[in-house]
């Protein structure tokens, strides 16, 4: 049996503008196979904006980007679509197909992706709907479920295809105290379960020290820190520390351009 | 004076970025396609493609029927009332049948397939990239040109040229009743003479032209509709540049088509 690379994602001195704006300014960062890194940093700072690159979604300006050993900023389109079917994104605002039930929006990347029976999908559709406890949603459209709701059937498609790597854009973002300790569980249990790397996107510290085996900061376009949560937290960085206990005083608000 | 002197020149940069930017959407969308049914596999969902076809042909028969059939009738009636004073209105058949198959049919078809379903194709595309259901579908590896681009263009690529015959019947069918009511014209004549004056030649240049179409609003609508940006404003702002874009370049791309007809036919 093959063993997983150690190294899931590498991302090399990332840079990235957008009309001569500067986003990344040499991101150089390494997430093991089978870790839950948390990616911090204000809002605006291109955290959503990694995860689009190492999707492919967007192209670097220069550096390499690297999943499995490959090179993703020098695949062509339909390398990329066959790269990204083991890659499971979960989105801010859970980006379910509108004109799909919660259903077909589960069905979707088995039916397009894999020669699955259509018993075989519903099977597995049903399987990842009561992981997130969305079961009785199976027939709902979108429009009919709550935030939340829809936030963990968004879960629920992204790991559809039992993915090698997760990636979430702010899980819990906008959700009740209760609903986010529910994602973050399932964040870490499907981690655990599927032996996924995961990389989580957030701003909630409860969340991010909940989850991660790993963390990094991004600050001005550059990672600043990376290290272990216990380590993070008793961090003498000065802008680490002012984001983790969200001071007002202290070289982040200085920093921001009013 | 910069300002008039690069104008023109950026106006021109800029349609030429378009219009590269829409031949790569079609060799995107086709190598897409391609890699699928290399791999033994529909090139998209047939659901999608029979839902598009019956929204873009079927949809459309009762518009296309009705503006046709009233172009036709007062086609013929003002160019009856002109040529009767000659003594010439039984060339009233043959100048409907000549201009609809070679020209009018083509040209107001395409013109209203492109503001009915070329502003729709572009409002849902663009509505589904505001809320990241595209790019969803993309980080999914499922290929969203040809998931949702290429039934889209297929169909009206396909559909545009069964109207085309559908605008040209209605046409008649409305010359021939004003004909038979405003000039006396028997519609055993109006038949047999529309049929004398018609050449395979304008039946083929008709529907070539009216393939081509189909394709370009198809493309127009689907490029303006995918790289909508800005919220609801911009999906509004796309869907009326993709009207106003595909009706103009169908009617430059007609332009083009009767010249170079005419050069190669001198009629």
């Amino acid at each position: 049996m093959n063993e997983p690379p150690k190294t899931s994602v590498e991302l090399r001195d990332v840079c990235l503008s957008f009309d001569e704006k500067e986003i990344l300014a040499g991101v150089s960062l390494s997430v093991p196979s089978r870790s839950r890194l948390v990616v911090l940093g204000q809002s605006g700072s291109g955290k959503s904006t990694l995860l689009r690159l190492i999707l492919g979604l967007l192209k670097p300006s220069a550096g390499e980007i690297l999943f499995n050993g490959l090179k993703v900023n020098r695949m062509g389109r339909l390398r990329l679509n066959r790269m990204r079917q083991k890659i499971g994104m979960v989105y801010q605002y859970s980006a379910l197909i509108s004109s799909l039930s919660v259903r077909d929006n589960l069905a979707l990347p088995l039916e397009e992706l894999t020669d699955k029976s259509s018993a075989e999908i519903d099977q597995r559709v049903d399987e990842k709907l009561a992981l997130v406890g969305m079961a009785e949603a199976r027939d709902k459209m979108p429009a009919e479920l709550s935030g939340g709701m829809r936030k963990r059937i968004g879960l629920a498609r992204g790991i559809i295809m039992d993915p090698e790597l997760i990636l979430y854009d702010e899980p819990t973002a906008g959700l009740d105290p209760v609903i986010s300790a529910v994602i973050d569980e399932l964040i870490i249990s499907l981690s655990e379960k599927i032996g996924a790397t995961s990389i989580i996107v957030t701003h909630e510290m409860g969340s991010a020290f909940k989850v991660a085996t790993h963390m990094a900061m991004l600050y001005k376009g550059k990672i600043i820190a990376s290290d272990t949560p216990e380590n993070f937290k008793a961090s003498t960085d000065p802008v680490v520390a002012q984001f983790i206990a969200g001071e007002t005083q202290g070289p982040i608000l200085q920093a921001t351009p009013s | 004076m910069f300002g008039r002197m690069f104008g023109p020149w950026s106006a021109i940069r800029t349609s030429l970025q378009h219009l590269s930017s829409v031949v790569w959407l079609l060799i995107d969308t086709v190598e897409e396609m391609g890699d699928r049914m290399v791999r033994g596999r529909m090139p998209f969902r047939l659901a999608v493609f029979f839902e598009q076809t019956d929204r873009t042909g079927v949809g459309s028969v009762g518009l296309v029927s009705l503006v046709s059939f009233f172009i036709g009738l007062t086609m013929a009636l003002l160019t009856g009332y002109q040529l009767q004073t000659f003594g010439q209105e039984q060339m009233v058949p043959g100048l409907v049948a000549i201009s609809f198959t070679r020209e009018l049919g083509p040209l107001m078809t395409g013109i209203m397939v492109a503001a009915r379903i070329g502003a729709a194709y572009t409002a849902e595309l663009g509505t589904m990239v505001v809320s990241e259901e595209v790019e969803a579908i993309e980080a999914m590896g499922i290929g969203p040109l040809r998931f949702l681009a290429g039934p889209r263009v297929l169909a009206v690529f396909l559909l545009l040229p069964c109207l085309v015959v559908v605008s040209n019947f209605t046409a008649m069918v409305g010359a021939a009743l004003i004909s038979r009511w405003a000039f006396d014209t028997s519609l055993h004549h109006f038949v047999h003479a529309s049929l004398e004056s018609m050449l395979i030649r304008d039946i083929v240049a008709g529907t070539v032209k009216s393939f081509l179409f189909g394709l370009i609003i198809g493309l127009v609508a689907c490029y303006k509709g995918l790289s909508v940006r800005g919220g609801a404003a911009g999906v509004g702002a796309a869907t009326t540049q993709s009207v106003v874009t595909a009706i103009t370049v169908v009617i430059a791309f007609d332009t083009l088509c009767n010249i170079v007809l005419v050069a190669l036919f001198d009629t």
